[in-house]
């Protein structure tokens, strides 16, 4: 052990640092990894439930194993590239939709003090990453060198950026009312229990924000860029083995990722519901801020297969006007109300 | 300070090598694809020089908004390689003295003649905890309002300019207005009709 301590310190401080930095990512990343998969079967069980049937429960007690059994499988499987695609691009893909997902995570706070690179132009980082996810999504398309594919990249690409203008708006409107664009400092603006986090001040962009989150992730009722039943899977029609299961990492990860950024920015991140309230403020105060960002962050996942299992698909016409006729004017109205009760100082939130 | 050279150098090998790219390219796609990638080196660059609002905001709106656009817009396109490269030995003359002006004036005015350590010293350096993007909006606000303001109404007119170029009435579109969508009553779609039966 004392040898294994003398040869870390014999260790430039640079080198050191790289080491700690790469085993922090491997901490975020895995358990984000593990989290993945079992959201996957969390979709296929509670949809399953939601529509009186049981879902998957054969690999393992109840199903347990099945979203290990679903990635070995395609592990194995072989990649098939189309004739006349381009290879590159075909296989650089998966990898630029999965790279933002997960590279965003490094600005995210877990707790008070737990955060990878505490940035102070946080907001703007996530939404530059999440901006860069689309190319995945758009070259896959291209590449594959097949028309239901680009169809497919071709719709995700319109939807994406005009809902990227809303998403952005709203976000705009949260860092009006908490003066900072570091995520830390966002939550602790929202201190004092569940009815001073800013869902209820910034309702409308709270809305706003979850609608675009889903038409953002090209989930359902939003999933044109799939669209099983139009256009086959849209994008990743070509897709096989391990590069298809790198987009569906990709999906699930960025659902997470939304769900968090959602409870981060308007339900007040790891703050407790009851902060400062009599009686149950005292009696939730040695929960961990952590279980709280995650109680949030899973009801926000929950919403997401909620939202799929109930909604049928939009029209595409109609994700053009409710993107750029309703949301916009809705964010940009909102803003400027956020913005004198900022300057007035509007008791309860910005007083 | 010397990892921080390394980086700077291999980021513009980055961005020299990927712009090279853009305009030998011959698929306009890959130049497309090219030009992310200058891009994004570049902003790899400001944030050394601890821009790091710019940087992230060139990622956000070229990288995430123009230039998907552009791509929408390149990929829809059918180009005939053949006929773009028609013209390229008769204006090869003219191309090479453009270049040649171009080359020249950019080396006279961004030349280390008006750009080194002796015409302005080297930037102070911030602490960790110093907001470029506050530094940014304040000045942005005060004392360049008006030529920020300028600017946007300037960007609102091209945009409602573009507009109006291309809109046009569409008669034989089958849109329907879906205020009057959520309004169908039943009576309005479904007609109850008494039939005999039929004998068989």
């Amino acid at each position: 052990m004392e040898f294994l301590i003398s040869l870390w310190e014999a260790l430039p401080s640079e080198l050191q640092y790289l080491i700690w930095t790469v085993i922090k990512i491997v901490v975020i990343v895995g358990p984000m990894m593990l989290a993945v998969a079992y959201f996957t079967y969390a979709e296929r069980k509670i949809i399953g439930y939601m529509q009186v049937r049981i879902g998957p429960n054969r690999v393992g007690p109840k199903g347990w194993l099945q979203p290990i059994a679903d990635a070995l499988k395609l592990m194995f499987k072989e990649i098939v590239i189309p004739a006349n695609a381009n290879k590159l691009l075909f296989l650089i893909a998966p990898a630029i939709t999965l790279g933002p997902a997960l590279a965003a995570w490094a600005v995210f706070p877990f707790d008070e003090e737990l955060v990878l690179a505490d940035i102070n132009a946080g907001l703007l980082y996530i939404l530059a990453l999440t901006s860069i996810g689309v190319y995945g999504v758009i070259i896959a398309g291209w590449a594959s060198n097949s028309k239901y594919a680009f169809l497919g990249a071709m719709r995700s690409a319109a939807q994406i950026v005009s809902y990227e203008i809303a998403m952005g708006f709203a976000l705009v409107g949260v860092l009006v009312a908490a003066g900072s664009l570091n995520l830390g400092e966002i939550i602790k603006a929202q201190q004092g229990g569940f009815f001073s986090w800013f869902w209820l001040p910034l309702l409308p962009l709270f809305g706003v924000y979850v609608i675009s989150g889903v038409a953002e992730t090209n989930r359902a009722p939003f999933d044109v860029a799939e669209g099983e039943s139009e256009i086959v899977a849209g994008f990743h029609v070509e897709y096989s083995g391990m590069t298809f299961a790198v987009f569906f990492l990709a999906e699930y990860a960025n659902i997470i990722l939304i769900s968090a950024l959602t409870a981060v920015m308007f339900m007040g991140g790891w703050l407790s519901p009851f902060q400062g309230w009599p009686v149950l403020g005292a009696l939730f105060d040695w929960v961990p801020g952590f279980v709280w960002l995650v109680i949030k962050t899973g009801f926000f996942m929950f919403l997401f297969l909620w939202l799929r299992a109930t909604f049928p698909r939009y029209r595409y016409d109609q994700i053009m006007r409710l993107g750029w006729k309703v949301f916009i004017p809705i964010t940009i109205v909102w803003i400027a109300v956020v913005g004198l009760a900022v300057v007035y100082q509007v008791p309860w939130w910005f007083d | 300070m010397t990892l921080e050279k390394l980086i700077f150098y291999v980021l513009a090998a980055v961005i020299i090598a990927a712009a090279s790219m853009v305009v030998t390219r011959r698929n306009p796609v890959h130049s497309a694809l090219f030009l992310i990638l200058a891009f994004v080196a570049c902003s790899g660059v400001w944030m050394l020089a601890e821009a790091e609002f710019l940087a992230i905001v060139l990622v956000l709106v070229y990288v995430g908004a123009v230039m998907v656009l552009f791509l929408f817009v390149l990929m829809m396109l059918d180009i005939d390689i053949a006929v773009l490269r028609a013209g390229f030995i008769k204006m090869l003359p003219l191309g090479v003295i453009m270049a040649i002006a171009m080359a020249a004036e950019l080396i006279l005015i961004v030349g280390p003649g008006n750009f080194g350590l002796e015409q302005y010293a080297a930037p102070v350096r911030h602490a960790a905890d110093y907001s470029n993007t506050e530094e940014i909006g304040s000045v942005l606000y005060t004392v360049y309002m008006y030529p920020f303001e300028i600017a946007a109404v300037i960007l609102l007119v091209a945009i409602i300019a573009a507009i109006g170029l291309t809109m046009r009435k569409r008669p034989d579109t089958k849109y329907l207005d879906p205020a009057n969508q959520v309004l169908v009553k039943r009576d309005d779609r479904v007609r109850m009709v008494s039939m005999d039966a039929e004998k068989g």
